[in-house]
């Protein structure tokens, strides 16, 4: 298991690059831990398969270095730099059994058959696959073919990383539960450092300790999932963490009050921004309650999608989605009020520390 | 209204559809819910004519339509593939279904402009799909559905390919667009979360069969049967054997929970209880709760809220538990059942008791 | 999956069956029809019955002839194949390379089959030609018109230099499907050169391997145009292969009776091989 530094890696596909805008990967500049589980969430584009790319060696990254425990491994062939790598899309050897599939990896590198066939053996347990092995690989379903492809990402334990790309995008809803809490168990039984690529907010928060939220080629937030749900640097985080996401209100500032349309709404603390800042006021649905209390609201649509409700409403011109316990009722004459201490201030997109 | 009399679809040795009824309604959504190879794909293809059934009939409007070719049928589908011609512009894409059937220049550049505004393309009519990203690929082959005009429009897992957020907001826009087109939509989906965000009408699918057809939310609430609750459950559904007796759900002789009211009819003896992960909770602040001991396996976080994966007595569950609970695997800790929300299946998987009607 | 069922569709196919039953079934029945008769002419037949087969079957002409053929074809395949195999591995996956190769490779199939006997003919003269010439200057006499060493190397070479391409156009297609993650992964799991070879490359490559290689063995199998062009089946019998042996029947001596009997074994010999070689290279896709 390795550290792994990420010295000022910039990216860019193609051309020589001049503006930041050619850069698919702007600057990367980080120290992820040995032993850590990491995920890196976007949307398409936003850089993370390139940045996964040049921490497996596929991708020469234009500028920068990457270093495993301190060593420089920018130079290095995928396949010295000693990690496994689980794909999108399963890839398994047609022509193989399902154990030779697994031993794959092993035997490539001379390790003892009797040592391969100990490893298999509990890679096939973990799996589940153990009735299958002696079948060949092509005959499979793609969830089966797909554990296979993991079972060969974690049946070396001398590796310094394991990186998931997208790895559970063929799989059911129920099988991605179970394939992802045992990939969670693996990882606090042998402290493997993993780093898992998705664009799946669901997939990142519950696998990671840290998720690393990227935007057009930059990280705009490394964070536990509590600090990316209750703190979000930038609002894009806010949008792209939490189904719905986060509201942001354009606002004005007046001491310790925001104010939006005609509304407003104590703060409890007095934010400094920069001035002639855009202003926005970012809160959760989570923490907007629909009830008797608070300003003045219109409900557009109530949504019960089981285990609660998104309530869709317009406050102050705004469009704002609430969240409600599955067994309360929208009154009457409803009104709005947000929790005080989930409110975060953002300036040009950016939030303002409280106190700052 | 698209009916599927007794239909049925048999390749070679392996029932694809076992003998299926269904009646779908004008200006419906309807989502087919299940996991793959349950059939889905196979039972909206006898819809279109695609498929000739083995056995039964489609009508359509009052009118038997079982072997009408899907030509002549009025049929949209739209693929979990984005499927555009590649060589055509957005615009020419939209306009290519009403180019076939010789619409004049006119209503072609009314109804594109039209479709291209609800799914918000119009910035992107000169372009070719290759140049557009995922989600608006998949919009341009939606918008081509739409200006179709088609009576059944099919969607196959039409989100599946697309990002995380791109799906939720066009979740958002679908059930807009639907109700404007006045058609019957027929949506098939993996993910139950899909099914209830999208509402309308939900059949969940298993091995060939439809186990439930009814409005999304009472097929959520009040499922027949134990499979239809587990294929409509993300995160799995909570289940486990027990014994009724004296007023009490028993494990092994041991009394586990006291038996609620609504289940209170319940004749004594064995059955399965099962329950949602959000009615598992660590507090004890829910009218209906009894404390139960179990062991934890792993705590998934996921922003506001906690997957805490337990075992209790031998069943494997997950509590889903608002706040942030990294709980130490192995750890014994008191999880609370909220009983107001118990389901019960006899041995037979049939619904013996549902909670009671929260709010209809 | 099937599909729903359209007997119009049947209309579609009607001009190509005209066309098959014109080009080869009538003419198919024609000369079944020879084989089992006689004539001197007059247009007057007599039943032979299978007397014409057994004449053929029996004749040492007719086995050394089939025997040349099949060390012939064994020849080709086993050059161009592995050949065929290697180039297309080699050629360039990205970038400008890519048309630059598959023009140059799609070349020889250009050239019609007489022209490529010619311009070998000429080149492999001993007084003219560039080849000839210089392998004499060498010290290596080259006279494929004498020696029946130098007229089978003359053949073998034009035909790999025609045909390898065939086999590295399709290779190549298979080769291009393989979708970038199994290289990837093969890299990751420290696979060798080999290995990415025998385990990823190979099975993706099979089905249109055994395109190439039922095509190259028809094709080989009756090769003509090129022995009549260049060595017109000579030195002595040497390069006479069935389909000269046969020209020289029917059109030479005009027997046509035993020509007939000998196309018809010689075809049904085509179809035995080629269903062999089909059988035992689909079988593994049963497992």
């Amino acid at each position: 298991m390795a550290r792994i530094t990420l010295d000022h890696i910039r990216h860019a596909y193609g051309i020589r690059p001049s503006a930041p805008n050619d850069y698919a990967l702007r600057e990367v500049n980080h120290e992820w831990s040995d032993g850590g589980a990491y995920a890196l969430l976007g949307p398409s584009g936003c850089g993370k398969t390139t940045l996964l790319n040049i921490i497996s060696g596929l991708l020469q990254p234009s500028e920068g270095r990457i270093l495993f425990d301190g060593e420089d491994v920018t130079d290095l062939p995928t396949e010295a730099r000693n990690i496994a790598q689980v794909f999108q899309f399963p890839v398994i050897y047609d022509t193989m059994t399902v154990y030779d599939n697994l031993a794959f990896p092993l035997r490539n590198r001379g390790v003892a058959e009797s040592a391969v066939k100990r490893r298999v053996e509990e890679i096939l347990e973990m799996t589940g696959l153990a009735d299958r092995a002696n079948r060949k690989a092509r005959g499979l379903t793609a969830d089966q073919k797909q554990k296979i492809s993991l079972g060969r990402g974690l049946v070396r334990n001398d590796v310094n990383a394991i990186l998931f790309d997208e790895p559970l995008t063929v799989i059911d809803p129920h099988m991605k539960w179970q394939l992802r809490s045992q990939l969670k168990k693996l990882h606090r039984q042998f402290g493997f450092t993993m780093v898992y690529v998705t664009h799946d907010q669901t997939e990142a928060l519950t696998f990671a300790d840290k998720v690393v939220v990227m935007y057009d080629g930059q990280i705009v937030q490394i964070g536990t999932p509590a600090e990316l749900f209750e703190t979000p640097r930038h609002t894009f985080v806010g949008y792209f963490i939490g189904s719905p996401g986060m509201n942001v209100l354009p606002m004005q500032v007046d001491g310790a009050t925001a104010v939006i349309g005609g509304e407003r709404i104590d703060l409890g603390f007095a934010p400094s921004p920069k001035v002639a800042a855009k202003l926005e006021l970012g809160i959760r649905p989570e923490f907007v309650r629909i009830g008797r209390e608070g300003h003045p609201v219109r409900i557009d649509k109530v949504e019960d999608i089981g285990r609660h409700k998104i309530v869709r409403a317009t406050f102050a011109g705004q469009s704002v989605a609430a969240v409600m316990p599955e067994e309360d009722e929208v009154p009457a004459d409803a009104r709005i009020a947000f929790d005080p201490k989930a409110i975060n201030i953002y300036a040009d997109s950016w939030r303002v520390e409280r106190g700052a | 209204m698209l009916e599927l009399r007794h239909v049925e679809k048999i390749v070679g040795r392996d029932t694809h559809v076992h003998a299926t009824s269904l009646a779908l309604e004008r200006g419906s959504l309807n989502v087919l819910l299940g996991p793959t190879l349950s059939g889905k794909t196979s039972l909206m293809r006898l819809m279109a004519g695609l498929d000739t059934p083995t056995a039964g009939s489609v009508w359509f409007d009052g009118k038997d339509v079982t072997g009408v070719r899907v030509q002549d049928r009025g049929v949209a589908m739209v693929y979990q593939q984005f499927i555009n011609y590649p060589a055509l512009t957005v615009y020419e894409n939209i306009a290519s279904p009403m180019r076939i059937k010789g619409a004049d220049k006119a209503t072609i550049d009314r109804e594109v402009r039209k479709a291209a505004e609800l799914l918000k393309l119009t910035p992107y009519l000169d372009r070719t799909p290759l140049n557009l990203s995922g989600g608006q690929q998949q919009r341009t082959a939606l918008a081509r559905a739409i200006v179709k005009n088609a009576s059944l429009v099919l969607l196959d897992e039409p989100l599946a390919n697309l990002d995380y957020k791109l799906r939720e907001e066009l979740r958002l826009e679908l059930p807009k667009i639907f109700a404007a087109s006045g058609a019957i939509f027929v949506y098939a989906t993996t993910e139950p979360s899909e099914a209830l965000l999208l509402g309308g009408n939900t059949a969940t699918m298993s091995e060939g069969r439809i186990t439930q057809f009814g409005r999304t939310i009472d097929v959520y609430r009040r499922p027949n049967d134990l499979l239809t609750a587990r294929t409509f459950a993300d995160p799995p559904l909570n289940a486990m054997d027990v014994v009724k007796r004296n007023g009490q759900f028993t494990a092994g002789d041991r009394p586990l929970l006291a038996v609620p009211p609504h289940l209170s009819q319940l004749a004594d003896g064995p059955c399965t209880i099962a329950f949602h992960p959000h009615h598992l909770s660590l507090s004890s602040q829910a009218p209906g709760s009894a404390p139960l001991q179990a062991r934890t396996a792993i705590s998934e976080i996921a922003g506001s809220e906690s997957f805490v994966h337990i075992e209790f007595e031998g069943s494997r569950w997950v509590m889903l538990s608002p706040g942030i609970h990294d709980i130490e695997p192995d750890a014994l800790i008191t999880v609370h059942v909220d009983t107001r929300h118990l389901m019960a299946f006899g041995m037979d998987g049939r619904a013996l008791g549902a909670p009671v009607a929260m709010a209809a | 999956m099937d599909k729903t069922w359209n007997n119009k569709a049947w209309f579609m196919v009607l001009p190509v069956l005209l066309l098959v039953a014109f080009s080869a079934v009538i003419p198919l029945m024609t000369v079944v029809n020879y084989s089992v008769q006689d004539t001197f002419g007059n247009n007057q037949f007599f039943w032979a019955g299978t007397d014409w087969f057994t004449q053929v079957l029996d004749s040492a002409r007719f086995w050394d002839s089939l025997v040349r053929n099949l060390a012939f074809s064994a020849v080709i395949l086993a050059i161009q194949i592995p050949l065929g195999i290697f180039i297309a591995l080699n050629m360039p996956r990205h970038g400008l390379g890519v048309p630059v190769c598959l023009i140059f490779m799609a070349l020889p199939l250009l050239i019609p089959w007489n022209v490529v006997g010619t311009i070998w003919q000429l080149l492999c003269r001993a007084d003219i030609g560039l080849v000839g010439w210089g392998l004499t200057q060498l010290g290596f006499p080259f006279a494929y018109a004498a020696d029946p060493v130098d007229a089978w190397v003359t053949i073998v070479v034009m035909d790999v230099w025609h045909w390898t391409s065939l086999v590295v156009l399709l290779c190549y297609a298979g080769l291009v499907s393989i979708p970038e993650a199994y290289y990837q992964a093969a890299k990751i799991d420290g696979a060798s050169r080999l290995a990415v070879f025998r385990y990823i490359q190979l099975p993706k490559m099979k089905r249109v391997l055994l395109i190439a290689i039922l095509l190259r063995f028809m094709d080989s199998f009756m090769i003509y145009t090129e022995p009549f062009v260049v060595t017109g089946g000579g030195p002595g019998s040497s390069t006479t292969f069935l389909s000269i042996d046969l020209v020289k029947m029917a059109v030479g001596q005009f027997d046509l009776g035993p020509a007939a009997a000998m196309s018809i074994v010689y075809f049904l010999i085509v179809l035995l091989l080629s269903w062999i070689f089909y059988t035992v290279m689909t079988q593994g896709d049963q497992a």
